[in-house]
């Protein structure tokens, strides 16, 4: 049996806009192994996002099970959620979303605040910003790095947690070419080298070839699993 | 989350927007000095008030004739024998002293100079009841009682009007309704009172000023007899001794007194009621400044909220809990309101100060009161001004859902 990260069965999500109902999802269904490179594409439209924000446990499903790292998350509370959030889910945004008054370092500590407890934080902090080959960047802010570097620092903070599954969402999007590369190289050898599962939101089709396996999304459901 | 990170967080971002920062403090500075600045110059206020009530004697007594609220019909005048009856210890044993006072205005004249002033008749224990004091020569003694003596002890105004100085008088002569006075000594100066000037005030042996200044009707008659009791506590039952007295000498009927007792306690008791409505009311008038400060930090922190809204979606994102959001901004809204406090208060202290300072330089001496509780109050109270304030936006922001806070543009 294999050792499902990701269980969905069967998601649906309904937006209420005004008198109108917006089905987003239709009766989803995947699965993601552990340790697997995931890219999720589809047009806009096709409910990519509502299904990366259930995901991400950033959002619930109206209806339907998920099963995250072994624990149903479907039906959880707000704040049960930002725990599952901050233990399980490391996200890397396509706009880095850095805070911009903080350090690198300070900025890759937030999730750790939030997870409570003291312990050598700052090393742990500064070891994640070497991995990502930032070791000379510790006390720059936002504003004093490169988007490439703005991305490894996102990158070092979706990963302080060891998180189940690291989300992102076009992490190569605000990026030059060159850039977007190392970015993308970056994620992968952190895949080879921790063993993280890594699901990639993208429409670049160059992207999802770097990954072992797309999943199409159209109308709410998946139309192939790869 | 620990309370020191997130106030070195919340000192971060308001640092962010430091003009607007500064200008929500500013309101809560204003408000705090203000609070601080009127109770403290209300109490002093009291004080001064108090002060000079106090001044007037000590454990001291008026009886009056007549009743002080209602018209009393054909009141018996006090006399001369109700103040010897009054100070037999027997029949008073809380009175420590008796000074009965004959009380009138005439013109007194020295060389040109001439000034219309009180002049009282008074027996020698006037200066131990009413803490009167000569700066120079002697008090009026028995010796001039008995001998109805020419003499006179005047207050240092009324040397100042006559003699434009106001020592080395002893020995000169004035005159008192044209008839000539010896200066015998000068009173040392207590300053205003609640009763008009004490300074200006010439007194004259009551034997004297009954044959010779205030001619009455009843030679015996005396106008207000003050009586010393022994003690604070003695003041009550001195007031029901005196009363028992008096209602046995005038024969007058169970509560219907031709006279009234009243005691300093009662004029403190009058004064401290009037002058604790002024400080509350000034109080109150500065707290609406301190609301309204208030409110310009709830208007700021809704901005704020409104502009991180994408800040909070990301927090929330990697794991920030509803309560997580509510400390970062309440510890943000209480800061700014403590700020403020800690301005105010220095500031509030400055005004008291230089309110004092001018009511000094104009006679009114208003010796401003600044009391660690109220420091502590307007502390508590602006910070308490704070969270109130805070509580809504910092709500607002702990309630906002990720997906939609991180979308926002």
């Amino acid at each position: 049996m294999e050792d499902w990260v990701i269980i969905a069965n069967n998601l649906t999500k309904v937006y209420k806009m005004g008198d109108v109902e917006v089905h987003a999802l239709r009766g989803l269904s995947m699965k993601v192994a552990r340790g697997e490179v995931v890219a999720i594409m589809g047009p806009s439209g096709s409910g990519k996002s509502t299904l990366m924000n259930v995901i991400g446990c950033l959002d619930r499903p109206t209806s339907g099970e998920y099963i995250l790292d072994g624990e149903p998350v479907a039906s959880l509370k707000d704040d049960q959620l930002a725990t599952i959030r901050n233990r399980k889910v490391g996200f890397i945004f396509q706009s880095f979303n850095l805070l911009p008054r903080a350090t690198a370092l300070a900025n890759v500590e937030l999730p750790l605040h939030y997870a409570g407890g003291n312990g050598k934080r700052r090393e742990r902090v500064k070891a994640a910003l070497e991995a990502v080959g930032l070791g000379d960047r510790l006390y720059h802010r936002p504003n004093e790095l490169s988007g490439g570097q703005q991305q490894r620092v996102a990158i070092a903070r979706a990963l302080i947690n060891e998180p189940a599954i690291v989300l992102a969402d076009e992490p190569t999007g605000n990026l030059d070419t060159k850039s977007g590369k190392e970015i993308m190289e970056l994620l992968l050898r952190l895949n080879r080298e921790r063993g993280t599962t890594l699901i990639i939101v993208t429409h670049a089709p160059d992207i999802a070839e770097q990954t072992q396996r797309i999943i199409r999304i159209r109308d709410g459901v998946v139309e192939e699993a790869g | 989350m620990n309370l020191w990170n997130s106030f070195v967080e919340a000192l971060v971002s308001l640092s962010a927007n430091k003009l607007r920062s500064a200008l929500t403090i500013l309101g809560i500075v204003i408000g705090v000095a203000a609070v601080i600045a009127m109770v403290s110059v209300g109490r002093g206020a009291q004080g001064t008030i108090t002060d000079s009530i106090q001044g007037i004697g000590t454990n001291l007594l008026f009886v009056f004739s007549g009743g002080l609220n209602e018209e009393v019909r054909n009141p018996k005048p006090l006399t001369l024998s109700d103040a010897r009856a009054i100070a037999d210890p027997l029949s008073a044993p809380s009175v420590e002293a008796v000074a009965p006072m004959l009380q009138g205005n005439g013109e007194v004249s020295y060389g040109g100079e001439s000034a219309v002033t009180s002049i009282n008749g008074v027996t020698p224990e006037y200066a131990q009841v009413r803490n009167m004091a000569v700066a120079e020569g002697e008090f009026i003694s028995e010796a001039h009682i008995l001998g109805r003596a020419s003499v006179a002890v005047i207050g240092v105004d009324t040397a100042d009007k006559l003699f434009g100085r106001k020592e080395g008088l002893v020995g000169e002569t004035i005159r008192i309704e044209g008839q000539p006075f010896r200066i015998i000594g000068v009173l040392a100066s207590k300053g205003g009172s609640a009763f008009g000037s004490q300074d200006d005030v010439v007194l004259t042996p009551l034997s004297t000023a009954q044959v010779r200044l205030i001619r009455r009707n009843n030679r015996e008659r005396v106008d207000v007899i003050f009586v010393q009791a022994v003690s604070p506590e003695a003041v009550p039952s001195a007031t029901e001794e005196i009363a028992q007295i008096l209602r046995t000498r005038h024969r007058t009927k169970i509560g219907e007194d031709d006279f009234t007792v009243f005691s300093q306690q009662d004029f403190l008791d009058t004064a401290s009621v009037i002058t604790n409505v002024l400080t509350i009311f000034l109080g109150g008038i500065a707290a609406i400044s301190l609301l309204v400060g208030g409110i310009g930090i709830m208007n700021i922190m809704l901005v704020s909220v409104t502009e991180r809204t994408r800040e909070i979606g990301l927090r929330k994102a990697l794991g920030a809990h509803k309560v997580d959001i509510l400390v970062q901004f309440l510890t943000e809204s209480s800061v700014l309101s403590l700020i403020g406090g800690l301005i105010g208060i220095a500031l509030g202290w400055l005004i008291a100060f230089i309110v004092g300072r001018v009511a000094a330089a104009n006679d009114a001496a208003i010796n401003p009161r600044i009391g660690l509780d109220v420091i502590l109050l307007a502390t508590l109270f602006s910070t308490a001004v704070g969270l109130f304030f805070g509580l809504y936006p910092a709500n607002r922001a702990a309630s906002l859902q990720p997906v939609e806070a991180l979308r926002y543009e």
